[in-house]
């Protein structure tokens, strides 16, 4: 899989993003990630000098590969590390220059992977914190530029604080002897999870099989070591299942301005199932993920695939439809939680309105 | 509160209403809401409101539309109480030491109001004292006596004491000050009243009388300005909060205006209520005040009796001919008025350009007259022509917001500009008004707009919105495959205008009524709408079937886009087409063009149970609108308010 991965990720169509999940979950263990995380925390800076002289291109799109493969890392925190790479490894001599070359870069970060959403939001607002820190320019060149590396560092930290924040924020949400149907594997979401198992909240879950990523697989392995109980459903079990539950909830790839969310495919079905029940749905997402996308139709997104395999060969003739992720429009989103707060849909073009204009 | 039809205040009529304007002479009969004690030295008839300095909650000034018949009674002796009530006023109260001139707490501080400013050096504010006082929108209190002040100017000592009947409506002064601006109705204070409390014929029979009396005593009656807002800006002063519905700035701005000026400031804030058409005698001192003699359309649908309906193309020749008057109305102002009057200019946006050209030009040839301050006059003069212009045609939400920009611009201008600087700094903001939130947010509307047509896209639009036109035309340049389906209605047919242009840059196109609309919605991939406003809750409000095309796109899933322009936004929540709407003529729906042979409906006036209704504009609520493009960007319509809230601050006009 990792081989044919990297051919594929040449491909244009089939989405780097999910091949990295897909990668990340395929070996990710808790004791794994643990170490991982932790070897995330130093500066990489050595590495950067090793590539002095190259365009800022390559530098950026591998520094930014070398970020992504952490399995821990939010992607936007990858991306905006690779950025924070690109403002140390710069040879600009005025803050317009740099803003140049880091506007270069975001660009073709952006490029070479249309479908993620939450790379485009990060580097969209690490761009804007760039441009419009008024603090910058009072400042000469150099310290500037620390400050604005320190800044992006402490991106991952707030990437990382933000899951904690909105663990905390949904221990209010879920009450003792309450049923959670969970969809995909969101990293946010399993922090929520692991936090109420931490608080000895007495619930269990309802993890969706998840096809083709079988991510539903990876996330009920990790609940069973929390000692949470786990129940396995397919993917079309879930309107058999749902009278049973109390509430559903899922992350998020993108947050955008309607209030809708991108997600994992099936995040839609299970919203529209859920809504005639009147279940709520609950969106865990960080803040960063709001996007300036504003999708009226699924087929509003741009594509992203991604191969599904069957385990049987399928006639050349018979079409698979293998888009990796849908849209969910607001009204059958409840509440999201951000770190931000507590939020409704609405709320998000709000916030938005706040950020970009 | 007083529901918004007002019927109910024939029902009301039972219990015998005065309002009271301070002391009066005493002998009446204690009124039903009497809050305090009614003052026995005073002469005056029962004061409802209690005149002592206990200005009751109940005392809400009336809206300033349901003045009317405030008849200020003129005291014999007035040119000492003048002065004397102003301090009376002033000191609010009760006790008559100025037997003649008893103020209600409430009315006199109706009256400090207004007395500020009537007493700028114009003799005619004898004894005028404004009987404010009229709860605005509960009328528990039952009118009072009101004497209500006959605007003419200087001398006019006799003013006639009419017992209102109505939920006392303050009268507004009218031509208080020359020029444009409405005067403020001054309340004599009642106490003239010796006899005692007539009945309520006999009261209904006085106010007539009198009210003939003040007709013709009235000579030029100051027509320019807006009928109400004078009145109303100043209970509202004293007033609570239980103010009525309709706040619209629409309306509220312009009528403001013509106020005195010095009085106002605050009420350039306060949205102040439109005119309700519905009430007899405030239409009827409107017509006079007005400049453009509109004859009231006959038969008209209850429903509907608030908003004002006049019977159409009589008024153009008279007024044609009226061109050439030295008129206080400027010249560029009354052809923007007459083009508005025939029709010619139609649409929210070439309106209010018109609209702001002519004021350009009008602020062009402007002079400060002497002694005057230029901001002040400045926006009594744009509030004269405001009253004019919503003669013509009532004014659509984005002319309001416009307006509502010009006067705060004139508010802002530094006192230290000398006149020519101040004039030039107003045209250039005008100027970048247009240019920036009509041109240049189209442009932008387009640029958003563009990326969500896709190719094989069938775009269905009704009417004619130029915001979608050119996003159409710029969709087509950009090489997008797509057809567009164009949805029409009578009585206006716009869309065959759309349609012309269109086909001429090469598009293809299908055209159809809207009584095809659900048949033909299941081909239609995406709906783009325009609209005269959006307001806070993200109802849109825009021509009429605009809703009707959104509900059917509605059902069958179908995205529906709606461009607008940010200054379009309004703060105001509507919840149906009915409390606030503008009537169109009636007779082009019983005629069809070109079909001379149906004749079925010809007459219809004179049927007694047939009525026409043609309604301009109606409102869409938001569950329908997927998106709203803006200048701002594409929002959800639950955004509008934000939008509202960060941009319609004072930096935004900037």
């Amino acid at each position: 899989m990792e081989g044919e991965g990297s051919a594929m990720e040449k491909n244009p169509k089939i989405s780097a993003y999910y091949q990295t999940r897909l990668a990340h979950f395929g070996v990710v263990s808790s004791e794994w990630l643990a170490q991982a995380q932790s070897a995330t925390n130093p500066i990489p800076s050595s590495s950067t000098n090793t590539y002095p002289d190259n365009e800022s291109n390559f530098s950026v799109i591998d520094e930014f590969n070398r970020w992504r493969n952490h399995p821990d890392l939010a992607e936007a925190v990858a991306a905006i590390r690779a950025l924070a790479a690109v403002i140390s490894s710069s040879k600009a001599s005025t803050m317009m220059q740099l803003e140049i070359e880091l506007k270069n870069a975001s660009d073709s970060l952006k490029a070479w992977d249309t479908t993620s959403i939450s790379l485009t939001a990060a580097s969209d607002l690490f761009m804007r914190y760039v441009t419009r820190t008024s603090a910058l320019e009072f400042e000469d060149f150099h310290s500037a530029k620390s400050r604005l590396i320190e800044r992006a560092d402490k991106f991952g930290e707030i990437s990382y604080k933000a899951r904690k924040i909105i663990a905390m924020l949904s221990q209010d949400f879920i009450f003792d002897g309450c049923t959670i149907l969970v969809h995909g594997f969101s990293r946010v979401v399993f922090e929520v999870l692991k936090l109420a198992a931490h608080n000895k909240k007495r619930f269990r879950v309802f993890c969706t099989e998840g096809r083709p990523d079988r991510s539903g697989l990876r996330l009920s392995n990790e609940l069973a070591k929390l000692d949470v109980p786990v129940k396995l459903v397919i993917d079309s079990a879930v309107a058999y299942t749902m009278d049973e539950v109390n509430m559903v909830l899922v992350g998020a790839d993108g947050v955008v301005e309607s209030g809708g969310i991108i997600n994992m495919m099936g995040t839609y079905q299970i919203a529209l199932v859920a809504n005639s029940m009147n279940k709520p749905v609950y969106v865990a997402a960080e803040s960063y993920k709001f996007a300036r996308h504003y999708p009226l139709d699924q087929k509003d997104l741009a594509p992203a695939l991604r191969p599904v395999d069957f385990g049987v060969p399928i006639p050349s003739k018979v079409e698979v439809e293998c888009s990796a992720r849908d849209y969910t429009p607001p009204q059958y989103l409840t509440l999201l939680f951000t770190d931000l707060g507590v939020l409704t849909p609405s709320v998000v073009s709000d916030e938005l309105i706040q950020l970009y204009l | 509160m007083d529901p918004p039809r007002r019927a109910p205040r024939t029902i009301i009529d039972p219990v015998p209403k005065f309002r009271q304007v301070g002391f009066f002479a005493p002998g009446a009969p204690p009124e039903r809401s009497q809050s305090g004690p009614p003052d026995p030295t005073h002469s005056s008839p029962p004061i409802p409101n209690t005149s002592a300095a206990s200005l009751s909650p109940v005392m809400i000034p009336p809206p300033r539309h349901l003045s009317d018949n405030l008849i200020i009674h003129a005291r014999p002796s007035v040119a000492s109480p003048r002065r004397a009530e102003s301090i009376n006023v002033g000191g609010s109260n009760c006790d008559a030491p100025v037997s003649p001139a008893p103020s209600s707490s409430y009315s006199s501080r109706f009256a400090v109001g207004g007395d500020r400013s009537f007493f700028d050096g114009k003799g005619n504010n004898v004894g005028k004292v404004v009987a404010s006082s009229f709860p605005r929108g509960g009328f528990d209190l039952t009118a009072m006596k009101v004497n209500a002040n006959v605007v003419v100017p200087a001398s006019e000592l006799t003013t006639v004491s009419v017992v209102n009947d109505s939920l006392g409506i303050p009268e507004k002064e009218k031509a208080n000050k020359g020029g444009g601006s409405a005067g403020e109705v001054k309340d004599h204070p009642n106490s003239k009243q010796q006899k005692p409390k007539p009945t309520k014929a006999e009261r209904r029979a006085l106010q007539e009388a009198q009210r003939a009396a003040k007709a013709a005593a009235k000579g030029e009656g100051n027509k320019a300005s807006g009928p109400t807002t004078s009145v109303n800006a100043k209970p509202a002063k004293a007033v609570k909060p239980a103010q009525k519905v309709d706040n619209t700035a629409v309306a509220a701005s312009e009528k403001k205006g013509g106020d005195c000026p010095p009085e106002k400031d605050r009420k350039k804030d306060a949205p102040q209520p439109r005119m309700q058409y519905d009430d007899q005698s405030r239409v009827e001192k409107a017509k006079r005040r007005s400049v453009v003699k509109q004859t009231e359309a006959r038969n008209r649908v209850e429903l509907f009796r608030h908003l004002p309906q006049y019977e159409h193309g009589s008024q153009l020749p008279d007024l044609e001919a009226k061109f050439f008057d030295l008129y206080p109305v400027h010249p560029a102002v009354y052809k923007v008025g007459l083009q508005y009057l025939s029709g010619d200019i139609s649409g929210g946006n070439d309106r209010c350009i018109a609209m702001l050209q002519a004021f350009q030009e009008a602020i062009k040839d402007y002079k400060v007259p002497p002694e005057k301050s230029l901001g002040r006059d400045l926006t009594a003069k744009i509030s004269s022509y405001v009253s004019f212009l919503i003669e013509c045609r009532p004014l659509s939400i984005s002319m309001g917001n416009a307006i509502r920009f010009i006067k705060s611009q004139i508010a802002k201008l530094p006192l230290t500009l000398s006149e020519s600087e101040a004039k030039t700094s107003l045209q250039s903001d005008i100027e970048r008004f247009i240019s920036e939130k009509i041109i240049l947010a189209n442009k932008v509307i387009v640029k958003h707009a563009v990326t969500k047509i896709r190719d094989g896209d069938v775009l269905l639009t009704y009417g004619s919105s130029l915001a979608v036109e050119m996003i159409l035309l710029h969709a087509h340049e950009l090489g997008k495959q797509f057809r567009v389906v164009i949805v029409d209605s009578r009585p206006k047919l716009r869309g065959q205008h759309l349609l012309r242009r269109l086909v001429e840059k090469g598009l293809n196109c299908t055209y159809t009524h809207i009584n095809a609309v659900s048949y033909i919605m299941h081909e239609v991939t995406r709906v783009f709408l325009g609209a005269a406003s959006v307001l806070s809750n993200g109802t849109v409000y825009s021509r009429v079937g605009t809703a009707s095309v959104a509900m059917v796109a509605h059902a069958s899933r179908v995205p529906v886009i709606v461009c607008c322009e940010a200054y379009k936004f309004h703060e105001r929540v509507q919840l149906d087409s009915i409390c606030s709407n503008e009537l169109g003529d009636p007779d082009v729906i019983s005629n069809v063009p070109g079909r001379e042979d149906v004749k079925y409906l010809d007459g219809w006036a004179n049927i007694e149970n047939l009525q026409l209704l043609n309604l301009i504009y109606d409102a869409m609520p938001s569950d329908y609108v997927s998106m709203i493009v803006t200048d701002y960007g594409m929002v959800p319509p639950t955004s509008v308010p934000v939008i509202v809230r960060e941009y319609g601050r004072e930096q935004v006009w900037i």
